[in-house]
């Protein structure tokens, strides 16, 4: 029964860990940009719900729909200025500028904040739970794994079924070509990022409210979004919840072994799906 | 007349920096210690990802295992510090096989988390050593740094205190690592496996297509850079003296400011480290009060030079001036008989 108990709460923790690594994947997929500063971006997304719910007083759920345009621009003015111009052939400008950006990011978020542990309140909500019988499940948990179902399916709905969804596959497909075609990949891009950002905050929404977050964890939360990416398969997106369900249950299954082993379990789990499975579990793109 | 003078000052600079000890407070040398550190892993750094294109992120691994496998020598084995200190340095290496058959499955980008996960990974598993202190470390025995060898001659010598001579004895090794760096990547890079390396970076079908094996040539990079980083960290421990997995294996420490030093100083270029670490140690002195200030100057320096000038400051110094005095460029052979070649 404990057993039982210990997938189903690593299953929900994997779509906490998809919704980090969608927006990562998504930029990978359009761009070939492999953003470092991704774990702190969250981070920082985090902070500015924070922010937004204390001035204004209002529930977190609420405060994430001022935070996440904010961030969609945020994420804009990131791409069109800075990001746009490293992109191209050599991957080390992209890189650095990203690693930078990450520096930057904490130690911005340091200064401002400090580093005391912060929490978003969301209330009764953060103790309920539903009785299944079998197991009992946190409601949170759940609201957090079906987000990210639900963030999920509409990032490949806007990928296949509408016009700009287009645009991001022929820009990532072609670029020289899309341009031909009246697209501006540097736009696309910027959209894109824009995007990123959204599901970024609405992952910083379910870190804040699940877990005590400070400037420094953003580099841990851009390992696990990586290895959910690269275990679901680069570009496919219900690759990467796949993915994040694998080191949420890895991570679930080595807690309840020792609660030292949580983290290292799940990278351990990463490492033996990428030496069975080079190219993931679900492989689309070609890099 | 540059090209004749800049060997003499370099020689008259080295023989400073071998005096020291001597003649300098040891509060200065233990400062420098901390630069050479820095340098040294910056030239390793550089020599991968400048010029193997290997972006590692996770180079915290092999001084975290370099300072471990030293601490093990001697608290476990009861080995003298400088033998602990080349078995940190082979540790790293060793280590740094399964890693690279891991990492070298990731293409370009994804090497660097995926080696930053390999670093995270090492750090976990280290904190679980209980006889080296699981996660809270452990310090080095009382006395270790009296009974190392030659550190009674150096006191003699001196005529300084024990912890003194040790502080000596250990800056001369770091400086002695330093040149040995940069001698060996000079000679390295003008080689014809250096060469077959810059190929690989410019183009790497082109380089293929004459020969060059490219997973040969950046494995073997990998292993050596390994082996000098994990020598550097051991000998970094030794005169920090406590070891935690979080300071060993330490992100920020050990790979971000070295990735800062290499960007700033010229990426890419034998001299660009050795730059970038005086502008580091500038910054450092300049913003020591402001906390967190220097580190966010330190990442948007990063950032501009990687949007402005590529190839740092030193690139920046060749290309205004002309003078390279380190050039890794091979001139192309002459014409022997221009004449026949109508």
């Amino acid at each position: 029964m404990i057993f039982i108990d210990t997938l189903a709460q690593g299953m929900l923790l994997g779509g906490l860990y998809a919704l980090f690594a969608a927006g990562l994947s998504l930029v990978f997929g359009i761009m070939r940009l492999v953003n470092l500063a991704h774990g702190d971006l969250i981070i920082l997304a985090a902070y500015l719900i924070l922010t937004v719910a204390t001035v204004t007083g209002l529930h977190p759920f609420v405060a994430v729909i001022i935070a996440a345009p904010l961030m969609f621009g945020f994420g804009w003015l990131l791409q069109t200025h800075l990001l746009n111009r490293v992109l191209g052939n050599d991957i080390l400008p992209p890189l650095l500028v990203t690693f930078g950006l990450s520096v930057v990011i904490q130690n911005g978020l340091l200064s401002t904040f400090t580093a005391d542990s912060q929490k978003l309140t969301a209330g009764t909500i953060e103790a309920a739970s539903v009785d299944l019988g079998v197991v009992t499940l946190g409601v949170m948990p759940v609201l957090t794994f079906g987000s990210a179902v639900l963030v999920i399916f509409a990032l490949n709905q806007l990928f296949y079924r509408t016009a700009l969804g287009r645009a991001f596959r022929a820009t990532s497909d072609d670029a020289v070509t899309a341009q031909l075609m009246g697209i501006r990949p540097q736009q696309v891009f910027a959209m894109a990022t824009g995007i990123a950002m959204v599901v970024a905050t609405i992952a910083a929404l379910y870190l804040g409210t699940r877990a005590n977050f400070d400037p420094s964890i953003g580099p841990a939360r851009l390992l696990y979004a990586f290895e959910a990416v690269i275990i679901g398969g680069l570009g496919s997106l219900w690759g990467t919840l796949a993915g994040g369900i694998v080191i949420g249950l890895a991570q679930a299954i080595g807690a309840s072994i020792n609660p030292e082993w949580q983290i290292l379990s799940g990278h351990i789990a990463f490492v033996l799906v990428l030496l069975i499975r080079p190219r993931g579990l679900f492989p689309r793109a070609n890099d | 007349m540059s090209r004749s003078l800049a060997p003499l000052i370099a020689l008259f600079a080295l023989a400073v920096l071998y005096a020291l000890p001597a003649i300098a407070p040891r509060a200065m040398v233990q400062d420098l210690f901390g630069i050479l550190t820095l340098l040294v892993l910056a030239m390793n750094w550089n020599l991968l990802a400048g010029f193997a294109g290997l972006v590692s992120v996770g180079q915290q691994a092999f001084v975290g295992i370099g300072a471990y496998a030293m601490f093990a020598a001697i608290i476990l084995m009861g080995l003298d510090p400088l033998v602990g200190v080349v078995i940190g340095g082979i540790a790293a290496a060793i280590f740094a096989i399964p890693m690279a058959f891991f990492a070298f499955r990731l293409n370009g980008a994804y090497f660097a988390i995926g080696t930053w996960v390999v670093a995270d990974i090492a750090r976990l598993a280290i904190s679980q050593w209980k006889a080296l202190g699981g996660g809270t470390g452990t310090s080095l025995p009382k006395g270790t740094a009296k009974e190392m060898a030659f550190v009674d001659g150096i006191k003699e010598m001196l005529d300084v205190s024990t912890a003194a001579a040790a502080d000596a004895l250990t800056y001369w090794l770091m400086l002695s690592l330093a040149v040995a760096m940069l001698v060996a990547s000079y000679v390295f890079l003008r080689s014809r496996m250096g060469l077959g390396l810059q190929a690989i970076r410019d183009n790497e079908n082109a380089a293929r297509s004459v020969g060059v094996d490219p997973l040969k040539l950046k494995a073997a990079v990998f292993l050596l850079t390994a082996f000098a980083t994990g020598l550097c960290g051991a000998l970094a421990f030794i005169q920090i003296t406590r070891v935690t997995p979080d300071a060993a294996f330490s992100v920020i420490d050990w790979t971000a400011f070295v990735i800062f030093i290499t960007v700033i100083g010229g990426i890419g270029t034998l001299p660009g480290p050795i730059v970038g670490v005086v502008v580091f140690y500038a910054l450092q002195r300049a913003l020591a009060d402001y906390g967190t200030i220097y580190l966010i100057v330190l990442g948007c320096l990063g950032i501009a030079v990687m949007l402005f000038a590529r190839r740092g400051l030193w690139g920046l110094f060749t290309d205004r001036t002309g003078i390279d005095p380190l050039p890794l460029r091979h001139r192309p052979p002459r014409a022997a008989t221009p004449s026949h070649s109508a």
